[in-house]
């Protein structure tokens, strides 16, 4: 689309520019983006680099954990990887790259030029790298990155060293990034869809980013009380969460849990809307019970809140309290049955081909769903008591999170990566990816609910002999996994970067959307002229 | 191509060399796992039933809604196809449908709380214990105290037995690696016993799998768990929440034990620790201090200062260190207080931190000649506070 057009393109402060000469080259393209497009890119390459450094600290866990012993890594540092995986993959791979996706399509399926607001939108993804160098850079400090485990417990946190307050200062601006990208959004989707498009019309995807982003900004500012308390308690002499000074270390559980909790939704939510948009177009069939999702993720999302004790089973709490939030917990159960029901009524007498998007969203369904079980069965209290802190809680997060958000991230970019490169994506390869990913996971993952079963605890350096077989399915999955995600970078996505067969507007047959009446790859301006709905 | 090519190969190097340690043969860990365990331990305890027949229940339903909506998804998946020629059908709605597949899932996870609701109330109730111990989590070893009932006043130190040289992969591993210690709880079979947990610095956890007990040990608040026992043997657990770098190498282990052979190790432990219990005020020679403060560092301090004393990363080096060659103030402040990542050891007697710090103060490239004797401790607690 390179017509000039004759309204003034205000919301891009662009002025009268010619549009030949408007968009930015070089460095200062991308430090002072405020292209939604250019913005999105640039928090999926940071995302991906995180996964790829997380993925190393994972395999480095897997390599000491290979055989019984300790081989390679002294147990301080060993902890160090465990905290430090855990904290890039959340808050620098999973967190960031779904606000790619939300900058890249957001705009691009409700008929919107850009974000509503541009200039912030170039801040929230610019403090990223900055907070990621401090989480980094925290290894430097004496005494190595904090090892509390990726949940910062005090008082173990507050016995850290230097690391820790890196860690923590990295994480307030983290929060402050996905606060503004969340208000972002939200404006966005409230103000700025083409005229006709109502909320009810608008795509599955846009309706999980909008109520992910209130969970947002519900918690992020949680989480931030609850580390400044900790860095208060371990510079400024306050005991908030020291029993010594009258405090409660279960306190921080709580205020931390309360974040945590709805933290995984928001990690899963817009993975959900991904799947519900690739679904109905391989299917041929528009997405069964489209109101029902809306009411069955807004109660996924609000139930969230009220469920984060069953983390803390272990505690102490009375038996009131058990009940309760066991109880709370098995209902999220039933919106998440019903949007997989709906998922399955989209494929039923649909006319279904197979593309590798296709696959990682079936994909996804199917192992999804086995973490789903494995967190019910986690809600049920008497059998957390048995499971709490095992590898079968590290098994069943896994299966979630990988299998489902990093699972739906692949599906999302190989469906809209046409439209982004304007090269179809090579579907051999896709596949490769796709199956030995599968494998792989499976592998890795699948031997640990056996290990939790019979005791392995988590973050353990070092374990008895007999759980030693297991533990080495695992690793040697985790390698393959790893490997697969190597093969991702190098056989699909920088090759797909450079060039293929080339894409439609409607990359996909079934297609259905705004993002689709564009050309591929999409234009660096789109929609200026917003586009009327009927 | 070539890239591929080159995966494969560099894949199936690594693959045979990482499937080598699979010929090791481990033997089954008494009272705890089985090699290649896939269920929970075996239970011990009533409740500990109720928690396998609750997650056979739970697996057994969710068994059977996989199959089900699985069983329909790949029937779509097959018969569904473009490539078989099918047309898509239009309907994308039906609130009949929605109702059915709401109502069902939550009559279901109904129908799976019921049975969870009465065992998490008996889990909770501890009233009417035959005898309590209060379990206490340091940094890293359990503490005992038998505080009421049979056994009452016996308390002592639960410390991980495996030898360093295992861990370091110097020695073969034993088929209790990791879950043995030097002093185990014991308990008589068939009696409630009541477990109050607490902490000494930090979140540690005591779960015994086999008895489906596990509660949180938290600094400065008590909380506590319950078991009965119904079969005589040894049982293990392990610490379950990260308490810093020890945490895979505090273990607990429990011998359940007939009324008369409890009602015996009772006595036997009591004139144990009369015995063991020192009088601070005896003096020692400089090669009993030696002796005993060697024993003290090995089991304490090389953890982190290492045996040879060299200490590494965060732990400083003792030796040649100015504050065990200098004034024995800054010595006795450092061991009753800690000093940074280093905790205070003020629970340990006056006699054995008499001895460590002899022992420090003595060996390597130390030769300062100083003798401590207990009575040192004695007054450096006092006037430290």
């Amino acid at each position: 689309m390179t017509t000039v057009t004759t309204i003034p393109d205000t919301a891009h402060g662009h002025g009268d520019h010619d549009h030949a000469h408007a968009m930015p080259h070089g460095w200062r393209r991308w430090l002072f983006a405020t292209n939604h497009k250019d913005i999105g890119t640039m928090y999926l390459v940071f995302a991906l680099t995180n996964l790829f450094a997380g993925g190393t600290m994972a395999l480095l866990i897997r390599l000491e954990l290979f055989q019984p012993g300790l081989q390679f890594l002294r147990p301080e540092f060993f902890n160090q990887l465990t905290t430090m995986h855990g904290l890039i993959m959340v808050f620098g791979a999973i967190m960031p790259a779904f606000v790619g996706f939300a900058n890249l399509m957001i705009p691009l399926q409700i008929g919107a030029s850009d974000m509503a607001f541009a200039r912030m939108n170039n801040f929230s993804f610019w403090i990223m790298p900055v907070a990621g160098m401090l989480l980094f850079g925290s290894f430097l400090a004496p005494g190595g990155a904090t090892a509390a485990g990726w949940t910062l417990y005090a008082p173990l946190s507050v016995q850290m060293g230097p690391g820790m307050d890196m860690t923590i200062f990295a994480i307030h601006l983290m929060g402050a990034s996905s606060i503004m990208g969340s208000i972002n959004i939200i404006v966005t989707i409230l103000n700025m869809r083409a005229p006709g498009l109502s909320l009810m019309k608008m795509p599955m995807f846009c309706w999980t980013w909008l109520i992910t982003a209130y969970l947002l900004i519900a918690v992020m500012p949680v989480l931030a009380g609850a580390i400044t308390m900790l860095l208060t308690d371990r510079h400024f002499g306050t005991s908030f969460f020291s029993a010594a000074g009258g405090g409660d270390p279960v306190m921080y559980q709580h205020i931390f849990w309360f974040f945590g909790h709805p933290e995984v939704y928001i990690m899963i939510l817009p993975a959900f809307g991904i799947v519900s948009e690739v679904i109905p177009t391989f299917a041929r069939k528009k997405l069964f019970g489209y109101s029902s999702m809306v009411y069955a993720t807004s109660s996924i999302a609000i139930l969230s809140f009220i469920v984060w004790a069953h983390h803390m089973f272990a505690t102490g709490m009375p038996v009131t309290g058990q009940l309760f939030f066991m109880y709370a917990t098995m209902l999220i159960a039933v919106p998440t049955g019903v949007k997989v029901f709906n998922w399955i009524a989209t494929m039923w007498k649909g006319s279904l081909t197979f593309e590798t998007p296709m696959l990682w969203a079936i994909g996804f369904i199917f192992v999804f769903t086995l973490g789903g079980f494995t967190g019910l069965i986690c809600a049920m209290a008497p059998i957390d008591i048995g499971i709490q802190d095992t590898y079968y809680v590290v098994a069943h997060f896994h299966y979630v999170l990988v299998a489902g958000s990093l699972f739906a991230m692949f599906s999302g970019f190989y469906y809209w990566a046409p439209k982004w490169t304007g090269y179809m994506v090579n579907e051999t390869r896709g596949k490769v990816h796709f199956w030995s990913s599968m494998i792989f996971f499976n592998l890795t993952f699948f031997p640990m609910h056996f290990l939790g079963l019979a005791g392995m605890p988590r973050r353990y350096a070092d374990y008895p002999v007999q759980f030693a077989d297991f533990n080495a399915v695992a690793s040697i999955g985790a390698l393959g996994f790893g490997l697969s995600q190597l093969y991702f970078l190098l056989a699909v996505v920088l090759p797909t970067y450079r060039g293929g067969k080339k894409a439609e507007a409607q990359a996909w047959e079934g297609a259905e959307g705004l993002e689709w009446t564009i050309p591929s790859p999409a234009p660096f301006h789109t929609f200026e002229t917003p586009p009327v709905i009927k | 191509m070539k890239l591929q090519r080159t995966f494969t190969l560099c894949f199936a190097g690594i693959l045979g060399f990482l499937l080598s340690p699979l010929s090791y043969a481990y033997n089954d860990m008494p009272g705890g796992p089985a090699v290649r365990q896939l269920n929970f331990a075996a239970p011990v305890t009533k409740i500990m039933e109720d928690i396998h027949w609750l997650h056979w229940f739970m697996m057994i339903i969710c068994t059977v809604i996989f199959v089900v909506v699985f069983g329909a998804m790949l029937y779509s998946i097959l018969k569904h196809r473009k490539s078989l020629g099918h047309k898509a059908a239009s309907f994308h709605e039906s609130t009949t449908v929605e109702i059915i597949w709401t109502v069902i899932p939550l009559l279901i996870v109904i129908g799976m709380a019921l049975p969870a609701t009465k065992t998490v109330v008996a889990m909770k109730d501890t009233t009417n214990a035959d005898i309590t111990i209060k379990a206490i989590g340091y940094q890293w070893k359990w503490g005992y105290e038998y505080i009421k009932g049979e056994g009452e006043g016996i308390n002592f130190l639960s410390t991980l037995s495996t030898p360093r040289e295992q861990i370091n992969n110097l020695e073969e591993k034993s088929n209790t690696y990791l879950m043995e210690v030097d002093n185990e709880v014991v308990v008589p079979v068939n009696k409630k016993i009541r477990v109050i947990t607490t902490a000494d610095d930090v979140i540690h956890a005591w779960t015994v799998q086999g008895f489906g007990v596990k509660q949180d040990a938290i600094p400065g608040f008590v909380r506590d768990a319950w078991f009965k026992a119904e079969k005589i043997g040894t049982y293990r657990g392990q610490c379950s929440e990260l308490c810093g770098k020890e945490h895979a190498f505090m273990p607990i282990v429990v011998k359940v034990v007939s009324d008369a052979d409890y009602s015996t190790w009772v006595s036997a432990k009591k004139k144990e620790l009369a015995a063991l219990a020192e009088d601070p005020s005896k003096t020692y020679t400089l090669e009993e201090l030696k002796d005993r403060g060697a024993k003290v560092y090995a089991a304490n301090c090389s953890v982190c200062h290492q045996p040879n004393g060299k200490g590494g990363g965060a732990f400083p080096a003792l030796d040649g260190d100015k504050v065990v060659n200098g004034p024995k103030e800054g010595q006795y402040q450092v061991l009753l207080k800690g000093k940074n990542a280093m905790p205070s050891w003020a629970r340990l007697s006056d006699t054995e931190l008499a001895a460590v710090m002899t022992f420090t103060r003595n060996s390597w490239s130390n030769h300062t000649g100083e003798v401590i004797q207990p009575s040192d401790f004695v007054a450096a607690r006092a006037s430290i506070k």
